[in-house]
């Protein structure tokens, strides 16, 4: 990767911003922590790779080259990774490949030609320790990295660190890498430990400090690390006031960074990583015997295709949410192009690495809205023909959050799922026949009908008007409401408020990282209410969340231990 | 265990870090090995035993599979014919079931679940510590790796090891990503008649070791289930540190060790028939060499994940969904490309279990002092049926365990078999296993030792 000047810039900025900050910040953090020793809580979130990823790019600068480290796939509950994320701990086979990151970024941050924008000191020499360049570094990094200022035990613990190291191998860098790579590797940075006290007015519920406030608005805004303006207002206890906060999410609200918090939510939400059965991006297998058009270029750019379409939407446009089901603004590139049948001007083709152009669907084309996007009808099907069934079930769980459950066990489906049954050539055929079946008829009630509208686009998203020879009818019903096709399907996903109201639970949780209590779900309703009336807008909504004092608790599920016990 | 004194790798460490001059201290009379190569020389203790899994998703055609015959000799049936080469080296187990207990059947899942565990939970969200974590606190904690887990056909996902309920043990999909971390620059052959410690390896030790110190002053603060995952966070630091130090030791000998061919670059996704048969076997190349080379001794292979992708070229959809779909012909009685699909993957636990057998220790094979599990997740597939499955064990962990043997145990629970397989291993309080209506104390006494 080649170096970005201005991220680098950028990374230099929030080190030397924060280097007053995080050496006069560290006494005192060492002292309230120890008055607090008795009453603080932690609670810990694993941050997920791609934070990993922006937090070191943040802070080191842009041209740190970072190995693959997506070990560890998580685990997706209440329709999120992010709530997972908050149970999961780390596996040794995903702790062993941070460990080989750590020490391939520790190399690059300690590498002499980088001493000018990251060290802020000459060491005294080559061969041997330095503590106190060393302490400087060790005590600026360790703030945006553990999202608080280290105590002095801590920084020296990694001066220490350095010093062993450097002598053992008669060199300074070694010493600074050794220290870096500890920080790397330590608990405090893989984990979100977000740190509060017992909340008197709520009783079982801990409000999070300045520094835990700051990297949940951040993380969740930004999907990044605190910036040192961030870190500032936590340190002044500015974020603790109304009128702080208030100032600090608008400042942010304001950044091009949001585009960052909004893909990652929407990557989350979309379940791009895979949804039970269903495959992710990663595990994609469509068959390009069946399929030519869908080449690994497509396959790679349809993520990027509906996450670009949301940006628009949503942050360049200010659009409403609810217009991501009828919009038929979108960006193609030329293998797209190939899938959705259309074709791109060849001046269009050649206007960058990836040639990402607009293209709007005219009303006479059967594409609307992000459902009839290449990645919902792909990831939703299985490897050579479509699923009905399970874009019917994504449908549900993923845009309206409800819960389909599991098939029974003991279920015979070859009485009906005979394809090459001359009486049922069609899916609709064969799924009709088979919800004739009582045991099955419940679920698939609710998914097929919607599925089969899409039975007009096949796996690979291409549209298609017969299947075996039989016209397609793909007429359906949603919620007691008729339509025909999926163009009036799209309108009524809009219209539905369980559409809004999902987009609200998920957002919120997934800032959270964990269920809205009762509290929060009355709130909730409240705020559907008005987002209903007023516009479902992405900045809009993201500020009403990061503004209630709510969003900045967590519920304690389990008593926390005493200081004996822990020993 | 050895009856020599082992210091401990603290002390080693400790001792390398204050000294230029590095002495490694090493229990050196076990590096020799007796004429057999079967057991360090100085000690007559027995090379360690291995323990494995493998799994394979959709079990086997229904009334095809099952001999005829009980104990040892029986015949295997068409449908499991081609295992006839490893018939001798294995144990087939008939009958038993999973108990649910009034919980949902998590399909794919709960079967799985409860082979692995011996519990049932209510949700798919929930799991416990599974057989191989129980049996390796035991007998692993010596080895560069705790474990090794892979998948053949590309989905990390797919793996049925974890140390709790707190995350899976996520599985390796590229067979040549495998290689490197095996037997990369950070290998060191047993065999290489010229060991240094390499001090950089050495501070690499001493920075794992800094962050464990931390652990008391993370701990203090946290709440009972925090606490749970942060130990085993220093747990996995601490295996972590383990693969380290066993890198700045001098290994024993071990003859039967070589280095296997580099594996080229591939795609790692795709679940066909044939991409699925090429992993299992680079696979179980790797896991084979790692074992031989003492690298660890336990591993978790899933074949595929639960919802079995596994599709032949020019079918429209995987092996599962054709469990589902797939009609069963009314002459034949069963799902004729189901049957295929069975056959497919017993032909590459054959392989993979040939793979063990190939690989000579003196007198016997890496397979003899190894026992593979090898299990699923129905018993029969199309009907999500927790009844009647087919269990296998592979080899007979260093002489703990005899083989050749079908045994039938009509209406048991499946945790029988894990049982057996703790009783082989002498985990300690392994009397009984599994919970609720899962729970056994009769292990199948007929193979044990």
């Amino acid at each position: 990767m080649s170096a970005l000047p201005g991220r680098r810039a950028a990374a230099t900025r929030l080190i030397a911003a924060v280097a007053a900050l995080g050496v006069c910040a560290g006494l005192a953090w060492s002292s309230a922590r120890a008055d607090t020793a008795t009453r603080a809580e932690t609670s810990l979130v694993r941050l997920t790779p791609e934070q990993y990823e922006r937090s070191i790019h943040d802070i080191f600068g842009a041209d740190i080259r970072i190995p693959a480290n997506k070990v560890d796939p998580g685990s997706r509950n209440d329709g999120l990774l992010a709530i997972g994320d908050r149970k999961l701990t780390l596996s040794a086979a995903a702790l062993e490949r941070d460990d080989v990151v750590a020490q391939a970024i520790a190399a690059q941050v300690a590498d002499p030609r980088r001493r000018a924008t990251l060290l802020g000191c000459q060491p005294r020499s080559e061969q041997a320790a330095d503590d106190a360049c060393a302490r400087g570094f060790v005590a600026r990094v360790g703030l945006p990295l553990f999202r608080r200022p280290l105590s002095t035990e801590e920084i020296q613990a990694y001066v220490t660190t350095q010093h062993q190291a450097a002598e053992q191998l008669h060199s300074f860098s070694a010493g600074i890498a050794a220290a870096v790579a500890q920080m790397l590797v330590a608990p405090d940075f893989l984990f979100r430990v977000e740190r509060g006290a017992a909340d008197a007015a709520q009783p079982g519920t801990l409000q999070l400090d300045g520094y835990s406030r700051a990297a949940r608005l951040s993380f969740f805004l930004w999907n990044t690390t605190p910036d040192s303006e961030l870190l500032q207002a936590a340190r002044s206890g500015k974020l603790m006031t109304d009128a702080g906060l208030q100032h600090e999410v608008d400042r942010l609200l304001d950044s091009p960074r949001l585009e960052s918090g909004l893909r990652a939510f929407f990557t989350d939400m979309l379940a791009f990583s895979g949804l039970d059965e269903d495959p992710g991006f990663d595990t994609l297998a469509i068959d390009a015997g069946f399929y030519p058009n869908f080449t690994l270029s497509a396959q790679n750019e349809a993520q990027e295709q509906t996450l670009r379409t949301i940006a628009d939407l949503l942050l360049h446009k200010n659009g409403d949410y609810r217009d991501l089901f009828t919009t038929r603004d979108t960006f193609l590139t030329p293998a797209l192009a190939a899938l959705y049948g259309v074709p791109l001007a060849r001046s269009q083709e050649l206007g960058g690495a990836v040639p990402w152009v607009p293209y709007h669907f005219s009303d006479g084309e059967p594409y609307i809205g992000i459902l009839t996007e290449v990645s919902f009808l792909s990831l939703h099907s299985h490897e050579g023909r479509t699923s009905p069934t399970r874009r019917g079930k994504a449908l549900r769980e993923i845009f309206l959050c409800q819960k389909v459950p599991p098939p029974p066990g003991n279920v015979d489906f070859s009485l009906v799922q005979n394809t090459s049954d001359p009486r049922y050539k069609t899916v609709r055929q064969r799924l009709t026949a088979h919800r004739n079946e009582p045991m099955c008829a419940g679920c698939h009630k609710i998914m097929d009908p919607i599925g089969l509208s899409f039975e007009n686009f096949d796996t690979a998203g291409e549209f298609r008007t017969t299947e075996n020879g039989a016209p397609i009818d793909a007429s359906g019903e949603l919620g007691g409401k008729s339509f025909d096709g999926v163009q009036q399907l799209a309108q009524l996903i809009r219209d539905d408020p369980a559409t809004t109201s999902c987009l609200l639970d998920r957002a919120y949780s997934y800032g959270t990282e964990r269920k809205p209590t009762a509290q929060e779900q009355t709130w909730l309703v409240r705020l559907q209410a008005e987002l209903t009336r007023d516009g479902v807008r992405w900045r809009d909504l993201m500020r009403r969340i990061t503004l209630n004092p709510d969003f900045y608790t967590i519920p304690m599920s389990a008593a926390p231990l005493s200081a004996a016990a822990a020993h | 265990m050895s009856a020599i004194k082992r210091l401990s790798r603290r002390q080693i460490m400790r001792g390398m870090l204050g000294s230029t001059a590095v002495t490694v201290a090493l229990p050196l009379l076990e590096c020799v090995l007796n004429d057999s190569g079967t057991a360090y020389a100085a000690s007559g203790r027995a090379l360690p035993p291995c323990f494995g899994t493998w799994f394979f998703a959709l079990g086997l055609t229904p009334k095809l599979w099952v001999p005829k015959q009980t104990g040892n000799p029986y015949t295997l049936p068409d449908h499991i014919k081609v295992l006839e080469p490893i018939q001798s080296k294995i144990n087939l187990y008939s009958g038993m079931q999973v108990f649910l207990d009034g919980k949902a059947n998590q399909n794919h899942y709960s079967g799985a679940q409860c082979h692995m565990t011996g519990i049932v939970t209510r949700t798919g969200s929930e799991y416990d510590t599974s057989l191989d974590t129980v049996i390796g606190n035991q007998i692993g904690t010596h080895t560069r790796f705790r474990s090794l887990e892979v998948d053949c056909a590309g989905d990390r996902r797919a793996t049925w090891s974890a140390r709790s309920s707190n995350g899976m043990n996520p599985s390796e999909i590229s067979p040549l990503a495998l290689y490197t971390r095996i037997f990369g620059p950070e290998f060191k052959d047993p065999n290489a008649a010229h060991f240094e410690p390499d001090p950089k390896v050495m501070v690499h030790h001493s920075v794992l070791s800094a962050v464990s110190e931390q652990r008391r002053g993370l701990l203090r603060d946290v709440s009972a289930t925090d606490r749970a995952r942060l130990d085993e966070y220093f747990t996995s630091l601490r295996e972590l540190e383990q693969q380290l130090a066993v890198e700045l030791e001098k290994p024993a000998p071990l003859p039967a060790c070589t280095i296997p061919a580099r594996i080229a670059a591939a795609d790692d996704s795709g679940a066909l028939v044939d991409q699925v048969g090429l992993r299992n076997r680079q696979f179980g190349q790797l896991i084979a060499h790692a074992l031989a080379c003492g690298q660890t001794q336990l591993f978790n292979v899933t074949l595929s994940p639960p919802f079995n992708p596994l599709r032949k070229s020019g079918e429209t959809s995987g092996y599962h969904q054709m469990t589902h779909e797939e009609p069963i012909d009314p002459t034949l009685g069963y799902q004729i490309k189901c049957k295929w699909y069975a056959e497919q993957q017993m032909a590459m636990l054959r392989d993979f279990v040939q793979i063990l057998d190939s690989i000579r220790e003196g007198d016997g094979t890496l397979l003899d002092r190894s026992i593979v599990y090898v299990f699923t997740d129905h018993g029969e597939a199309r009907l999500h049926s927790m009844k009647n499955y087919m269990i296998f064990t592979a080899g007979t962990g260093a002489g703990r365990m005899k083989t050749g043997y079908h045994l039938a145990a009509e209406g048991d629970a499946v945790t029988r078999v894990p049982l057996t397989i703790l009783q082989a291993f002498a985990i300690p309080a392994s009397g009984s296993y599994g919970s609720e209506s899962n729970h056994v104390t009769k292990p199948f006494g007929e193979v044990l030792v």
